[in-house]
Parts: C-alpha cells; sequence; structure tokens
C-alpha cells in the first residue's frame, strides 16, 4: 500500500475539517474492509486517511424516545446484529448484516461503509432502504439529511461531497404490524458477493392485510434500487401467491442488470424475481408474527434435530 | 490525534498488548497488522493468504473480536488487545483446537492452520457446542487449499467435545 497520512480525529467537526482539507485526496476509515482493500490495489489513491472510529457519534447506537434508532456510521456488523432494538425492530437489517462477508469481516465493516463504498452491490443498502432509513451527513457548511435509497447514484458514486462524512444511519421508529426480511442469491453459502439481492418492508393492518411496503434490489443496476411497481402488487392483499407472483414479474421487468463474473443478465432478471417474491413472504410472515430464519440461521433450521 | 506526514513516513510509535504482553513497536501508517506482527515483530505465526479478506489466514482476534489483520493498520492496533496463534496454547502444552487437527489430521501444507485454529478457538468461545453446519458457518471466512475442509470441521468438533467432556 502506498504511504498514507492517518489521523484519528475526536469529534465530527474535526473530522470534516481533515476531509476538507484534502478534497478528494482523505477518506473516512471505518472497518477498513472495503477501503484498505482499494488503497492496497492502487483502484483509490489518497493522501490522508481519516480513522473515524475515534468519534463517539460514529462508533455508538442510540436508541431514540420516539423509538427511532441511530446508527453510528462506523458501529461494525457484530455490534449491530447484537442490539436488542434491532433485532426486535428490523429483522431485515440483522438478515444483511449477518451475511456481510464472513465473521472476521463482521468484526470491522459497518453499515456507514457499506453506504458509502456505494457499491451496485451492497447488500445492506436495500435493507435500509426498505426500513426507510435516513443518512445523516455533516459537512462544512453544516448538516444534512438524505434518504439512503437516494444516497447511491451510481457504482460506488454517492451523494457524498469529498468534504462530507456520513454520521449515523437512522431508522424509523418501528409500527406494529410491520417487518422486513432480506435475501441474496450467492453461489456458495456464505462470502460472496450477492448475484441478485431483495430487501422488502411490510406493514399490515389488523386484518392482515398489506397496507404499505418498500421493495428494493440490488445488484441488478448501477444502484441498489426500489421496485414501486412489486409495492403495488402487494399493497391491498393478504400476499397471496398471486400477488407475490405480480411483485416478482415487476421486479424482472424492473431490473436492468449486466452480465459479468457472477453472472448472467438473464440469470439476474430470473433471480429478482425469486428473491422479491421470498423476501416479501419472509416480511408479511414475519409481519404476522411468524419466525422466519436469515440466512445466516437457516442452517440451523436445516441441522434441527440432526444428531451431532 | 496522531498525524504523519505522507511525504516524510515518518513511524509512529503504537502500543498494543498482545498475547498477554506490553508491546511497542514501530509502524508507518501504510503498513497492515499482519505487517506488522510478521515483519516488524518477527511473530510470523500469522500467515498472509489473499491480503483482501478473503482467506482467513491472517485471523487474529483484536479487541475480543475475530479480524483480518490485513485490513487493520498496524497504527489502528494502538491500545489495543490482540491475540495472535502464538497466545492460542496454554504454556507448555497445546489448545484442545491444536490436539484436535493433529489428531484428525486436519492440516497438510499447514498455511491455513493457524488462521482457522484463531477462528475456531473464538467460535468455540462463543458456541461450545456448534452444529456442523455452525461450524462450517463461522468457518466460511477461512479457505484451505489442501484438506477439503472435511478433516477440519472434524477437529473442530472434536475440539469442542474435548472442551465440554475431556475427550
Amino acid at each position: 500500500m502506498d504511504n498514507v497520512e492517518y489521523v484519528r480525529p475526536g469529534s465530527v467537526s474535526e473530522a470534516v475539517a481533515l476531509l476538507a482539507e484534502k478534497p478528494g485526496k482523505a477518506r473516512a476509515l471505518a472497518g477498513g474492509t472495503d477501503l484498505l482493500v482499494q488503497l492496497k490495489s492502487g483502484r483509490r489513491q489518497i493522501d490522508r486517511v481519516v480513522d473515524v472510529k475515534g468519534i463517539p457519534d460514529l462508533t455508538e447506537i442510540r436508541v431514540n424516545a420516539d423509538g427511532s434508532v441511530l446508527i453510528g456510521a462506523a458501529v461494525p456488523c457484530f455490534k449491530v446484529y447484537s442490539h436488542p432494538a434491532i433485532i426486535a425492530g428490523y429483522p431485515g437489517v440483522i438478515d444483511s448484516v449477518s451475511i456481510v462477508g464472513g465473521i472476521a469481516i463482521q468484526g470491522r465493516a459497518s453499515l456507514g461503509g457499506n453506504l458509502c463504498n456505494g457499491a451496485p452491490s451492497g447488500d445492506t443498502i436495500p435493507s435500509m432502504a426498505a426500513a426507510g432509513a435516513v443518512a445523516l451527513i455533516a459537512g462544512p457548511s453544516g448538516s444534512r439529511e438524505v434518504p439512503v435509497a437516494e444516497f447511491c447514484t451510481g457504482p460506488g458514486q454517492t451523494v457524498l461531497h469529498p468534504d462530507e462524512l456520513l454520521v449515523a444511519i437512522r431508522l424509523p421508529a418501528p409500527r406494529a404490524h410491520s417487518a422486513s426480511h432480506y435475501l441474496r442469491f450467492i453461489p456458495r453459502n456464505e462470502m460472496d458477493i450477492a448475484v441478485a439481492g431483495a430487501g422488502a418492508w411490510v406493514a399490515l393492518d389488523s386484518h392482515g392485510v398489506v397496507t404499505e411496503a418498500r421493495v428494493f434490489l440490488t445488484s441488478v443496476a448501477p444502484t441498489p434500487i426500489g421496485v414501486p411497481d412489486a409495492v403495488k402488487a402487494v399493497v391491498g392483499t393478504r400476499g397471496e401467491e398471486s400477488a407475490l407472483d405480480a411483485a416478482a414479474a415487476a421486479a424482472r421487468a424492473a431490473a436492468k442488470p449486466i452480465t459479468d463474473m457472477r453472472g448472467t443478465i438473464a440469470q439476474r432478471v430470473h433471480l429478482s424475481g425469486v428473491m422479491t417474491k421470498r423476501a416479501l413472504a419472509g416480511a408479511i410472515a414475519r409481519a404476522r408474527g411468524e419466525h422466519v430464519p436469515g440466512a445466516h440461521e437457516a442452517h440451523r433450521v436445516r441441522t434441527n434435530g440432526a444428531a451431532h | 490525534m496522531v498525524a504523519v506526514d505522507a511525504h516524510s513516513a515518518t513511524k509512529v510509535v503504537v502500543e498494543a498488548t498482545i498475547n498477554g504482553q506490553s508491546v511497542q513497536f514501530l509502524a508507518e501508517p501504510r503498513q497492515t497488522l499482519l505487517e506488522c506482527l510478521r515483519d516488524v515483530l518477527s511473530m510470523t505465526g500469522t500467515k498472509e493468504g489473499c491480503s483482501d479478506g478473503n482467506c482467513g489466514a491472517c485471523n487474529v482476534v483484536m479487541d475480543g473480536r475475530l479480524v483480518n489483520s490485513c485490513l487493520v493498520l498496524g497504527v489502528e492496533a494502538n491500545g489495543q488487545s490482540i491475540t495472535t496463534i502464538e497466545g492460542i496454547a496454554p504454556v507448555g502444552g497445546l489448545h484442545p483446537l491444536q490436539t484436535a487437527f493433529l489428531e484428525e489430521a486436519a492440516l497438510q501444507c499447514g498455511i491455513c492452520t493457524p488462521g482457522f485454529i484463531v477462528s475456531a478457538s473464538e467460535l468455540l468461545k462463543h458456541n461450545a457446542h456448534p452444529s456442523e453446519d455452525e461450524v462450517r458457518f463461522w468457518l466460511s471466512g477461512n479457505l484451505c487449499r489442501c484438506t477439503g475442509y472435511d478433516k477440519i470441521v472434524r477437529a473442530v468438533m472434536h475440539a469442542s467435545d474435548i472442551m465440554r467432556v475431556g475427550h
């Protein structure tokens, strides 16, 4: 890796000043599981690494009085999936952070880093977007908020200016009879980058009818994308097979994948439908109070009762 | 706040606790913890496999969590407590994982083995009685080119038996 300056500010304003001093040549360091890989390969060249893990706002999870949850941008995955409020209120986010990389990656990688890396295949972005998450950003001229669903603008590109810092992600307070689910298709069982993934959130009324929903796909477009037509297909229904099939068709129509080493256009279009149907079915079941295991737990269900 | 001028390549003093011992070393910001362990501290038990977080050969425990030391900067280790493969065995003996790996012949070239043992030792701290699927899931970040994994998985499950019931 090329030589680089390392700084470790203790506050958001200090971090912003350090980023602003070297526009485009300074980058925030959280877990390093994307940034260090890029610096080592030469894909990214910067002069200054700003380690943000010394800033409380970026390393804490806070439950607000109104029930919304603030996740610091640099909080590692393992802290997210161990937090009772997130386990209880955002199962789709739990699904995602539990399958980012493997255990060692989850010891360092963060939601904020996954979002700022802006990969078309980010596993946590569809879940955060489906949950209605908002990115809280600080810059030299003040703070601003951007919905996570609008944060990524192209492969590796986001709305973040070079002198801005993602501080935290705010998840709205969970509502009764609502739940989320994320799953992806990968060749192995773990560690891979999604070939296609879908994150869904639904809210039900007291009769079990879907009143609201959000569906986001990953790895099938230059950025994670929402599928409004899949939402239309399930709102007003109880998530019957025909409604889910219509949502799947909408996902296939919305997907704009490329063919690359991980998959072909045809496979990814097909998977968009399959993953969307399963994500919606899982979200609806969870909203009804049923237990739906995430991919990280499915193996426990398979081995349940087996003699080992 | 630690600040270093990129062009002067000034080294930084890093103080950490490694395998229970207080250690001080000099690191350039660009050096990963893996490089510092191997090249600065001569602790070559931790191996370099891929250098990009895919293979787990560089696994160490930092601040109580399994990490890839190739993706941690040496300067980030300042003030941290780190366990490497050199710190796994008790004084004068072997960790049950090491015993099990030998008894099950769970290594051939051995380059992946330190990473697997550090990783598995963390699994057994979190889950003293993992199923085979749970072992495979936890170890998914550790790659082996020689064994085909079967004996490694058996060794980890055998080690969990040794640790729970003595054999």
